[in-house]
């Protein structure tokens, strides 16, 4: 009887110690980033870590910000919708961050927004081109350009350089992103005396664009624009080959994965996208950033989702020392006061509605590389 | 009219996978009574077992591609028979609900088993068959389309072949009409379940391979939808009714396309569920079904 009651005491014991949070540096500053690490947009959360990474390990290494290092949390989202509001409260309640930093789908940081918010923990979004995303109050930044913005470039982009009148849209109706970014394209495009003369429509996940294809096909556009994500966009631009469509396909910013590549092979040679940056840049922060970024990650070249999220660390680091002060109504003003930061993606300045003024890029996959085509400046 | 025989096209070849996945459902139902909710998860796990097998043979082959495809029915008709053997059959006899929540378990289980082993992360799906376009006169069919519809033709044949010709297609039959008096007239109805299932999984899983082949991105949640649009289906050509499973998603492929091309694309998943719905209310059993009263 006893010894069983002893072993059971014990056994309880040793389970509660693993109750005791572990014992922490006790004077961290803890930052949160949450993204798509895994899943149908993994490439996105994954390119951003890989820069957050690098950028931490960095400050760090130059001995932290205010004398105290930086204390990464990062947590995947799997590509779930939902997922993100859940780490942000995480990070929030139990974590204690004192800035979220993150996410890249625009449907991930309109689910973490309002949360950052109602506790005013300030959230720097990595590549949520959405505008809504800094509207849902003045805690949330981000530290690339808006949809507006990229919509434009596209939209000049097609009807200049491409030389292009009549273009088909195919967006993806169940992600707010390219819906808004299929919106300012099709104004900006017809303002420029342009004609659409297909639209049609998917969700998220689907597989199957042959039916809209045939619909765009028959309607004999110059270029498709192809809204949505990468792994949508790959597809596409490989069923679109396969039914004979020999119309240029062009894409926004979230196209920008190396998996547009791996999955859509020959299909995607001559595609273009708008992009945060182009690692042929001859400037001294990228040429810097691409060395340091090959070094820390087995020679793998960083994309634009990488330098945002390596820039959006350094930029909270910079806004942090100006501030002089973790508390959040201080570092959110410096955070707003941020101006001319020479960023990997260019100089960032946070408008008053807390989005970055930054020039896009124009990219295309030749020889199954991605490479520089034109910038663009707001 | 160039573009509707084109949509046709388009249509036809997903309703063929569809097809596939749907015997699994209604044979399964035929025998046992109820569905099979990790059937969805089956048809996964037989395009992951064809994308393997891809690495190891030669692209661009028609043995190869037939390789790859045997060996990922043969794979999916082992997990088939595995999980009825495991998950179902203690549980013969036991209320419907329970067997059909087990079902939804086993559906899960696997879906998660897949992401931990294999990532979430979709993979390209290498192109097993040789690939080529064929131009008829502005309509454009791909080889892989003319692959699922060659590969389903066949192997609705060996089954039409084997359900009505063979000793255990007969006894699958009898099994169907009354368990009880099959298995007093000396039916094995353990091995006749396995049959089933295993024959249904290496159903779902040449559909998994075509369907990966068409639409060349593969992870572990691919087989959610395709299987709820193939259990649907099921259900139009009424459930238990081979040909009729045949005709459901061939029809269910064919209305998704269409609706997919239409300014309605948005709401293509709804307008094929509202078809559903329209056909039960007028005919209960489904297309090819036919009604039965329960006795009580």
């Amino acid at each position: 009887m006893f010894p069983r009651l002893l072993r059971f005491l014990s056994a309880a014991l040793f389970g509660a110690l693993w109750l005791v949070p572990a014992v922490r540096a006790q004077d961290s500053i803890k930052l949160g980033h949450y993204g798509a690490f895994t899943g149908k947009d993994g490439a996105f959360g994954s390119a951003a870590r890989k820069g957050v990474i690098l950028a931490v390990e960095e400050v760090n290494a130059a001995g932290g910000v205010l004398g105290r290092p930086l204390e990464l949390f990062s947590e995947d989202n799997q590509s779930k919708q939902g997922e993100s509001a859940t780490i942000v409260k995480k990070f929030i309640a139990r974590d204690k961050v004192v800035a979220v930093l993150g996410g890249n789908a625009s449907t991930n940081s309109l689910e973490a927004a309002p949360i950052c918010q109602n506790a005013r923990v300030p959230m720097i979004a990595i590549s949520s081109t959405n505008p809504r995303v800094t509207e849902m109050g003045d805690y949330i930044f981000r530290v690339c350009f808006i949809d507006p913005f990229q919509g434009a470039v596209l939209a000049k982009f097609a009807h200049g350089r491409l030389g292009a009148r009549r273009v088909a849209i195919l967006t993806s109706v169940s992600n707010p992103y390219a819906v808004g970014l299929s919106n300012v394209f099709r104004k900006q495009f017809t303002a420029a005396a342009g004609e659409i003369v297909a639209e049609q429509r998917y969700a998220e996940g689907d597989k199957d664009f042959r039916a809209q294809l045939t619909a765009i096909k028959a309607a004999g556009p110059d270029a498709i624009f192809a809204s949505g994500y990468y792994t949508e966009g790959a597809l596409i631009c490989k069923q679109a080959r396969d039914l004979g469509i020999s119309a240029i396909i062009f894409g926004g910013d979230g196209w920008e994965a190396p998996e547009l590549i791996t999955l859509g092979g020959a299909a995607v040679e001559g595609t273009y996208y708008s992009a945060h940056y182009s690692k042929d840049s001859p400037a001294p922060e990228v040429v810097n950033f691409i060395k340091k970024f090959r070094t820390r990650w087995n020679g793998e070249t960083p994309d634009g989702i990488s330098a945002n999220g390596y820039d959006a660390v350094l930029l909270f680091v910079a806004a942090l020392r100006r501030a002089g002060t973790t508390e959040t109504v201080r570092l959110r003003e410096a955070l707003a006061a941020t101006k001319d930061f020479a960023g990997v993606t260019g100089r960032i300045t946070i408008d008053a509605q807390r989005n970055a003024a930054k020039p896009a890029v124009i990219l295309t996959v030749k020889d199954g590389r991605f490479q520089f085509v034109e910038s663009v400046a707001p | 009219m160039t573009e509707f025989l084109q949509q046709l096209v388009n249509g036809v070849s997903l309703g063929a996978i569809f097809a596939l996945i749907a015997l699994g459902y209604t044979m399964v139902y035929g025998v046992l009574r109820f569905i099979n909710f990790a059937h969805s998860e089956v048809f996964m796990v037989g395009a992951f077992t064809g994308y393997f097998i891809g690495q190891h043979v030669p692209a661009h082959s028609m043995s190869g591609g037939l390789l790859a495809l045997a060996g990922a029915m043969a794979a999916s008709a082992v997990l088939g028979i595995v999980i009825e053997r495991l998950a179902y059959r203690p549980l013969r006899g036991a209320p419907t609900l329970n067997v059909l929540i087990t079902a939804i378990g086993v559906s899960l289980l696997l879906q998660n088993l897949a992401q931990y082993f294999w990532g979430a992360t979709p993979r390209p799906y290498p192109e097993l068959f040789p690939a080529a376009n064929y131009n008829l006169g502005g309509i454009v069919v791909s080889s892989n389309q003319v692959t699922v519809v060659v590969v389903t033709l066949a192997l609705l044949l060996a089954l039409r072949f084997i359900v009505l010709r063979t000793k255990i297609g007969t006894a699958m039959r009898a099994l169907s009409l009354n368990p009880k008096a099959a298995a007093l007239v000396g039916i094995n109805i353990d091995v006749v379940i396995s049959f089933t299932f295993g024959l249904g999984s290496a159903l779902a899983a040449a559909g998994g391979v075509l369907y990966a082949l068409n639409y060349p991105s593969i992870d572990p949640i691919m087989g959610t939808l395709p299987g709820l649009k193939a259990f649907v289906a099921a259900v139009l050509g009424g459930i238990g009714n081979i040909p009729g499973a045949a005709l459901g998603g061939l029809l269910l492929g064919v209305i998704e396309t269409f609706v997919n091309g239409s300014e309605w694309s948005t709401y293509k998943d709804a307008i094929a569920f509202a078809v559903l719905i329209l056909i039960l209310l007028f005919r209960p059993a489904g297309l090819l079904g036919r009604f039965t009263v329960e006795k009580v």
